[in-house]
């Protein structure tokens, strides 16, 4: 069964999160291993196999990146794994060069700006996925699945590195 | 222990099920320990004849024989140091080489030899003894009180475990339940508890905060609270701060002021644990006064010492500096602002040092919620937990993993698989693929916490994975997947998807983390987050460019003749390059290698391509040939 299946959810881009934390409750209530407290074995474990495959469902489709990675795959959309190279060329560019300014950061402020450019750049690029989904283009989602891999990383580099220019200056 | 009680039916016993047994809720705390009940949603703190919620953590194994636990424990301190136990919960779980942090500052006598490949025993009223036998004598106590307030037998309990405790103190938790004659219907964590006992009260709704400051430990944890559903978003602590730090600071300062004033102390093991006493009393008067006074006897020599609340708050303010930064963090987690939270509940005797209030006030915008006793709230929520359980009720808990967990990959990576703050219970898996030809075995090592290098995480358990059938580099699909039960327990298993080979192991903790190495290895992953990721991309390019050397050989060997002797020369230079690369620290150089080495070998890859060609058509006739082409 397929997390939006799970959840009872329309296998979407755009889920609801209210909706989503509602499925999920509701079905936490009837399958979290505490509502099986005393009961035989055997219900137990189907109880506790149920709740885990809720938690990996709520987990994936409440996180719009992962989501999207995972609509995508149901749809037969074929993506590397996690941190392989990146096989698109002007990706791979784009990626060099944020690193680099990133790197040459040297203020708070810098690497800030850098951050809400990325955190724009996700925006922009989860929402053009929508039409890409309807298109059914998949070479597209592919690329767009992979450049937003990729920025949601940088965004995560850069949160590091705002917070060691923190602690450094914390420490002087 | 863990998913053994999934994967085997019947193994867990529920003799008094549903019968006249009840069900209480216990905080097994590092001090104080404090046992409730719950009836209809109102919990209660059961207390002693004299009043008292709060049983000391203290064990005492008397000369005469006998044990004793709580106060008259105590008491006994001075008469019978060598018998007496205090904040064994410091030791739940922990193995040789976290001795080396504790040693000095605790009084315990360590049996010698004990520890080095399971958990460490004290040298108590003349025997070895586990923390494990010394908590189950306080959970004994704590239940005996129990019946003998509800005048009924008690055997089962939630009892409440920091949310940072890791898997080895969870799981000598509850085999210390077991030893007192408890059934451990649930653990839970401390902050989930407190959170618990105020939102059953207020029938509240939205974004709390928990912010628990102990004696020695410090948690900070997010959770959504609506219509009867608890979820923990995001929890994150420091197990190495709390009010025994301000204790310190005090102390430190009345021993310097004695120094000042050309006293000649001994600091001994003795006058330390004087010092800390008054700091203690002072520290206490401070809650609600503005100036506090003592006087130290040290040696038969009396001193007097002053302490005012400004001064006070001067020397503990970097320690509650540090207990914000840690929550902002969490927040950070949880994707949420501080102007999200509706309320914050203090927890933990320490919250009620005025600075720590006031700290918190100032972050969050408003008040904390303090009306619920911070002793007591652990173990109200506990106990209501415990009758929702039982009971059955409408609340449903919530919990997330506090720390991550994975798995040691090529270099010393860590591949993380199940993330800090996952919902739990969890099953996560991912694939691993072998990393040489004809590879038979896979190491597997599987390791706690947040930074990138396995080095800087808790070892958790190894095993291998055998019988991995000869296939070649990559071909292997090995799947390894971890599975956290509702307890916060830990299993992991491995096979080999293409035949089957599995194997499965119970994470049986290798005791290896002093209490120092796990305050780092959880909040130090802030300031190394740059320099790990730095070091894991260095790692990540010279893997790949191991791997891509180890191919480039392998093809060598067998098609090496191919190649002019010009050819080779050239595509040698590119290795010996490349080679030159993964030794040094420049991981464009690498990367820079690595493309230089693949567009030299492209010619051979293509004169190899045309040799399997030529090889897979050789000795076919036309016709067959051409039959294959029609198909």
């Amino acid at each position: 069964m397929d997390h939006f299946a799970r959840l009872g959810l329309p296998a979407a881009l755009d889920t609801d999160a209210a909706a989503l934390d509602k499925a999920y409750f509701a079905r936490q209530r009837q399958w979290h291993p505490d509502r099986f407290v005393g009961k035989p074995a055997p219900e137990r474990a189907k109880a506790s196999v149920e709740a885990a495959a809720l938690n990996d469902a709520y987990r994936t489709l409440k996180d719009p990146l992962d989501r999207a990675v995972y609509l995508a795959e149901l749809n037969g959309v074929e993506l590397p794994g996690d941190g392989k190279t990146i096989d698109d060329p002007e990706l791979l560019m784009e990626a060099m060069e944020a690193r680099e300014e990133l790197h040459e950061a040297s203020s708070i402020a810098e690497v800030d700006a850098l951050a809400a450019k990325t955190r724009d750049e996700l925006q922009k690029s989860l929402a053009a996925l929508g039409s890409l989904f309807l298109a059914n283009d998949k070479p597209a989602i592919r690329k767009t699945l992979l450049r937003l891999r990729y920025l949601d990383k940088f965004a995560e580099e850069a949160r590091a590195r705002r917070t060691n220019l923190g602690s450094n200056l914390g420490k002087s | 222990m863990t998913l053994l009680e999934i994967h085997e039916p019947g193994e867990t016993p529920l003799p008094h099920a549903g019968e006249g047994s009840l069900a209480v809720g216990i905080d097994l705390g590092t001090t104080n320990s404090v046992v409730a009940i719950a009836r209809e949603g109102k919990p209660a703190a059961l207390h002693d004849e004299a009043g008292k919620a709060l049983v000391p953590s203290v064990v005492a194994y008397p000369s005469g024989g006998g044990v004793i636990v709580g106060d008259d424990a105590r008491a006994l301190t001075a008469q019978e140091p060598k018998n007496v136990v205090a904040s064994v919960k410091r030791l739940m779980g922990r193995g040789a080489a976290d001795l080396h942090a504790v040693a000095g500052v605790l009084p315990y006598e360590i049996e010698p030899g004990t520890g080095e490949t399971d958990m460490v025993k004290l040298r108590i009223g003349g025997k070895a003894r586990s923390p494990v036998e010394i908590s189950a004598e306080i959970l004994k106590a704590l239940k005996l009180r129990a019946e003998a307030a509800l005048e009924k037998p008690v055997e089962r309990a939630v009892i409440t475990v920091p949310a940072y405790f890791d898997d080895a103190a969870r799981t000598a938790t509850r085999d210390a339940a077991r030893v007192a004659g408890l059934e451990v219907l649930r653990l839970v964590n401390e902050p989930t508890a407190a959170a618990l006992a105020y939102g059953l009260d207020k029938g509240s709704e939205g974004l709390y905060a928990v912010y628990d400051l102990g004696g020695g430990t410090f948690d900070f944890s997010l959770l959504r609270l609506e219509k009867g559903v608890f979820q923990v978003l995001a929890t994150g602590g420091d197990t190495a701060l709390g009010g025994d730090d301000f204790d310190r600071a005090i102390a430190e300062r009345m021993l310097e002021e004695r120094k000042t004033d050309g006293l000649a102390d001994t600091i001994d093991e003795g006058a330390v644990k004087t010092a800390l006493a008054l700091a203690r009393h002072m520290k206490e008067q401070l809650s609600d006064r503005d100036q506090a006074s003592g006087r130290l006897e040290l040696a038969g020599v009396p001193s007097f010492h002053a302490l005012t609340r400004a001064g006070f708050d001067a020397m503990v303010a970097a320690y509650v500096k540090r207990t914000i930064d840690i929550a902002r963090r969490v927040l950070d987690d949880a994707a949420m602002k501080v102007g999200d939270i509706h309320g914050v509940v203090l927890v933990g005797g320490s919250t009620r040092v005025p600075l720590v209030r006031s700290a918190v006030a100032d972050m969050i915008g408003r008040a904390p919620l303090t009306d619920i006793d911070p002793d007591e709230v652990v173990a109200l929520g506990a106990a209501l937990q415990a009758e929702a359980l039982t009971g059955g009720s409408d609340t449903l808990l919530l919990d997330v993993t506090p720390l991550s967990l994975g798995l040691e990959t090529m270099g010393g990576i860590v591949e993380k698989i199940v993330p800090r703050n996952t919902p739990i219970p969890v099953q996560l898996a991912q694939d691993f693929t072998t990393y040489q030809d004809g590879q038979s075995a896979m190491a597997i090592h599987v390791v706690q916490g947040e930074r990138e290098m396995v080095d800087d995480c808790r070892s958790l358990a190894r095993f291998e994975l055998l019988g991995i059938p000869p296939m070649t580099a990559g071909a292997a699909r090995i799947r390894v997947t971890f599975a956290v039960d509702a307890d916060g327990l830990l299993t992991v298993s491995a096979e080999e998807k293409t035949t089957g080979v599995a194997q499965r192991v119970e994470v049986k903790p290798s005791y290896g983390l002093s209490h120092d190495d796990m305050a780092d290895m959880l909040y130090d992953s802030l300031d190394h987050a740059e320099e790990d990721m730095t070091r894991r991309l260095l790692t990540e390019a010279r893997v790949e460019a191991k791997r891509n050397l180890l191919a480039l050989d392998a093809a060598l060997a067998k098609d090496g003749e191919l190649l002019s002797a010009e050819e080779r020369g050239g595509l040698d230079a590119a290795r010996a390059r490349l080679e030159t690369a993964i030794a040094g620290e420049d991981r464009d150089e690498i990367n820079a290698a690595a493309e230089a080495l693949e567009t030299q070998s492209k010619p051979f890859a293509e004169m190899r391509m045309d040799r399997g060609i030529r090889e897979a058509l050789s000795g076919m006739a036309v016709s067959d040939l051409e039959g294959r082409v029609g198909d």
